[in-house]
């Protein structure tokens, strides 16, 4: 196949309105070449893979700066199983507290990522995890 | 089971792969394509295209509420403009459709134009088309928010519809050579805004213009127009359609059960009339051209050899020749066999 772009999708799940992270992650990601599926505020864990099991994304973003990582992203984990997505990596960012990286990591989650992580690095670990 | 089977019996996820493949590889997506169109056929093209930021995609969260409630299944292709720079895209449509997601009865696709100009990207046809075999009642494509030249949809829909809002008085000065002509039916969005009425009454005196402009010339000659450039207009004759301007409000939901009833209303038109045969035509001409075009360039730019081509440019450089010559004489050298039945 010719070079295709990489497929992202970027969603806030939960109830916290802070997507000014979300929104430079997005557009990082875009000028790294990727066609970034942006949704928004306030998804669902069911609307966020519902919208990756159509757009056939390449991978998953999630911001979620509530601190109900520990609920929200089993949940996720769950539905991309159930949807036969579970190749498709998925990715947190936000505030996580360290104690907590590794076992969402245990759960499947193919990167974590905290405030200061450059936007390169996190070009490079989704071109990776694609790859 | 083929990818086809799997499409046909509604598995969301074999559909969804399928648009990839039409997205991504033009050589291997043929034969699934070839399959796909034996499926085609069934479903209301529907072509919403407007400026950008006056509603499209919340527009069409509302509106495809309420054909929901009307039980009709929905496929939409929403494209937003990739990056001449970078090649990405941000696709944000879908943040406006969240009230869609979940019902089964509901398929949003967001696509990346890659370097198409028009207004949509180079696998929007395909992709419509495996929607269509994929059993959707509608189709709805909702085109990157547009200027004034970009009317690809109208060869690509059975209806179009172009959105606007008040207050864009040089906008609409700049679409009445463009895309108000494809227009079946105009929405003028964002109507609890002033100057609604103004902008209104721009827009009617603008179509009253073009249809007095078409029986007078109707009266004269029999028009030789590409059909699918004249479309929309109020054309002479007992079979023509009035353009009708519809207000709405998308975030509230005001006006929208209008836009739907003037949709089913052009529905019913165009195959009343007979004219939906002229705009299937249409549409599988401009397929048919675009995928010549595609596959000539491609064929040529292998011909071509890039040292040739380099030394061509040197040439340019010192004046020994010029860009004109230089592409004539290209294609001079490309042989090309005459393609058509012998007399």
């Amino acid at each position: 196949m010719p070079d295709n772009p990489i497929r992202i999708l970027i969603a806030k799940p939960g109830l916290d309105g802070h997507d000014r992270g979300a929104k430079v992650i997005a557009r990082a990601l875009r000028d790294a070449g990727m066609e970034v599926i942006y949704t928004g505020l306030r998804q669902s864990p069911i609307m966020i893979v519902e919208a990756a099991l159509q757009e056939d994304v390449n991978a998953i973003g999630v911001s979620i700066l509530s601190g109900a990582h520990q609920v929200l992203v089993p949940r996720i984990i769950d539905l991309l199983n159930d949807n036969g997505l579970y190749n498709v990596p998925l990715f947190v960012g936000g505030i996580i507290p360290d104690n907590d990286v590794e076992e969402l990591i245990q759960l499947g989650v193919a990167g974590v990522f905290g405030p200061g992580t450059s936007t390169s690095d996190i070009v490079s670990a989704v071109r990776e995890a694609v790859s | 089971m083929s990818l086809i089977k799997q499409i046909i019996s509604g598995d969301r996820r074999a559909l969804a792969q399928a648009l990839t493949l039409v997205e991504n590889d033009y050589q291997n997506s043929q034969n699934m394509l070839a399959e796909v169109y034996t499926h085609t056929g069934h479903a209301h093209i529907i072509g919403v295209t407007g400026i950008p930021g006056a509603g499209k995609s919340t527009l069409l969260n509302a509106l495809v509420k309420l054909m929901r409630k009307c039980e009709d299944t929905l496929g939409l292709l929403a494209v937003d403009p990739s990056s001449q720079f970078s090649k990405g895209a941000i696709l944000g449509d879908r943040i406006r459709m969240r009230d869609l997601l979940g019902d089964k009865g509901v398929f949003i696709r967001s696509m990346a134009t890659r370097g198409e100009l028009g207004g949509l990207s180079s696998s929007t046809a395909g992709a419509v088309d495996v929607l269509d075999a994929a059993g959707f009642d509608r189709v709805i494509v909702e085109t990157v928010g547009v200027g004034q030249a970009e009317v690809d949809i109208a060869s690509n829909a059975h209806t179009s519809i172009v959105v606007l809002c008040p207050g864009v008085g040089d906008s609409v000065q700049a679409a009445k050579s463009g895309i108000l002509e494809i227009a079946d039916i105009i929405v003028v969005n964002k109507s609890d805004y002033p100057k609604v009425n103004v902008t209104k009454s721009y827009l009617r005196e603008m179509l009253d213009i073009g249809s007095a402009v078409q029986v007078g010339l109707s009266e004269t000659q029999n028009m030789t127009c590409d059909p699918h450039l004249v479309h929309g207009t109020s054309g002479a004759g007992n079979n023509s359609w009035q353009v009708p301007i519809i207000t709405t409000v998308a975030t509230s939901g005001e006006g929208v059960s209008e836009l739907f009833d003037h949709l089913l209303a052009h529905y019913d038109h165009i195959t009343s009339t007979g004219e939906i045969t002229v705009r299937r035509q249409n549409r599988l001409r401009a397929i048919f051209e675009s995928r010549l075009r595609k596959q000539l360039y491609t064929k040529f730019s292998q011909m071509l050899s890039e040292d040739y081509f380099l030394r061509q440019l040197e040439l340019m450089m010192v004046r020994e020749t010029d860009p004109y010559t230089a592409a004539t004489e290209c294609m001079n050298n490309f042989e090309i066999n005459y393609i058509g039945d012998e007399d």
